[in-house]
């Protein structure tokens, strides 16, 4: 939970910052042709908590953790640790698997929540330096646009791609033979394979969500 | 002496794919005896010492230890049998993350649930008889292989097994180092009435600790004896491996 939670906290959090600040930069442009400027806050909220931030948060952890879960757990196959576990009569899956899979499970929407509030708090800090936008306007504007079911469901989502990176990396892990070579390789399509999967799979989860919940505004 | 084969192997067979590795095995090992495996590299040896434990099913072939089938063993059962099965693997396989004392209280805390005073003075008693009790908090990275092997060794005995088996438990020692762990398998034996299965290929550790020596050769024991029955024995392989290794008396 430490190693997945708190050691990302940093990453998460720059990245949250970043994805605010340069959406808010980047729109407002667009925004200002159509006179539509004031719905910038409103527009920042939808892409964030909605799409941008649950899947780049994701996307980054994946790379992270996927890469460490992979890398550690196919050391500990190649260097005979989980053959001990096996001898020993502990059964590797409870706890090799189970429990990274739970912390990531427990910690993707946890960091989302904390990704998307940065980008909020990105997005507000370009509007009050580009605008002078007051914080009150820029709150209210934001979440007047949210309803309850669009951050439920689009930050809960987020367990599910922790799943995936915990399932995909610790098999990955887990079917390691060889050596040093073939534990990078593991590491490697632990990322590749778990934000492939994560792309897929939201595209499912939006449909559903949206067959169950409606699109927005609906 | 208890003569009852404690480890009894008939006639096991294992392939991966289409390479046969083990060709019809038969072995016994008698109470507090330590049977060696010698043969070169690729000849079956872990894979022979995997399956006995049951980490690589068989595919033919019985292996009774202790009485019980292990090779028709799964899950629970399997899993208590294991219980009286220490095994020393060829890396040490030390977890990396936890420190000396913490990789002995793991299996400790899981199965036995001593209370805390117990284990700390089992954990201090097993590395004060390894000669590394001032390792307790340090971490197997800095440890030196020789040191890493004598922790795996007391992890191995912790739970205080009635065989164990060894995986080239000298592989890549010193002189020095592969006395001391030779000195301590003999002293499990002696001391604790352990029976052990010692697979190598280290002619020095095996003159120490060997009851009886079986040469495997191309998944198949050629001749099984003495040491120096089989640096006797007249086959190609073995000439060519006592050839290549180095013994106390050569």
């Amino acid at each position: 939970m430490d190693e997945v939670g708190s050691k990302s906290f940093i990453l998460t959090g720059i990245t949250g910052l970043a994805i605010g600040v340069v959406l808010a930069m980047q729109s407002r442009g667009t925004l200002i042709r159509f006179g539509a400027e004031a719905v910038l806050p409103s527009m920042l909220a939808l892409s964030v908590v909605k799409e941008i931030g649950p899947v780049f948060t994701s996307l980054v952890l994946a790379g992270r953790l996927g890469a460490g879960i992979g890398a550690e757990i196919g050391s500990m196959r190649v260097t005979e640790q989980i053959d001990a576990l096996e001898v020993a009569a502990l059964k590797p899956f409870h706890f090799l698997v189970i429990t990274r899979v739970l912390a990531c499970m427990i910690m993707f929407p946890i960091l989302t929540l904390w990704t998307d509030a940065i980008a909020l708090f990105g997005g507000y800090v370009e509007s009050y330096l580009a605008s002078g936008m007051d914080y009150r306007i820029f709150v209210s504007t934001a979440f007047e646009s949210l309803r309850f079911s669009d951050i439920l469901v689009d930050t809960f989502k987020t367990s599910f791609f922790g799943f995936i990176v915990g399932i995909v990396s610790c098999f990955l892990g887990f079917t390691v033979r060889g050596g040093t070579r073939e534990v990078g390789t593991a590491a490697m399509r632990a990322v590749v394979g778990s934000s492939l999967f994560i792309l897929l799979s939201d595209v499912v989860i939006v449909r559903i969500s949206m067959l169950l919940f409606g699109d927005v505004g609906s | 002496m208890n003569q009852d084969p404690i480890i009894q192997i008939r006639d096991l067979y294992k392939s991966f794919g289409p390479i046969d590795v083990l060709k019809g095995i038969d072995l016994d090992v008698p109470g507090s005896q330590c049977a060696v495996v010698l043969g070169g590299s690729g000849s079956g040896k872990s894979v022979l010492i995997k399956t006995i434990v049951g980490l690589l099913k068989a595919d033919r072939g019985t292996i009774k230890v202790l009485g019980e089938r292990i090779d028709l063993l799964e899950g629970d059962e399997l899993d208590k049998l294991r219980l009286s099965i220490g095994f020393l693997f060829q890396s040490g396989a030390l977890f990396d993350s936890m420190t000396v004392s913490e990789n002995l209280m793991f299996f400790l805390e899981r199965h036995l649930k001593l209370p805390l005073a117990e284990a700390t003075d089992r954990i201090l008693e097993t590395l004060e008889w390894v000669g590394l009790p001032e390792k307790l908090h340090d971490y197997p990275a800095s440890l030196s292989g020789g040191q890493k092997k004598r922790i795996a060794l007391a992890r191995s005995v912790i739970m205080a097994p009635k065989i164990l088996l060894y995986d080239e438990p000298t592989t890549g020692l010193d002189p020095v180092s592969v006395r001391l762990i030779a000195d301590l398998i003999v002293r499990l034996q002696v001391e604790r009435g352990l029976s052990s299965i010692a697979i190598t290929h280290d002619l020095l550790c095996a003159e120490i600790i060997a009851d009886t020596v079986h040469f495997l050769h191309e998944g198949r024991f050629i001749i099984s004896g003495s040491l120096e029955e089989i640096s006797r024995f007249d086959h190609p392989a073995i000439v060519t491996f006592f050839g290549n290794e180095t013994t106390l008396t050569s």
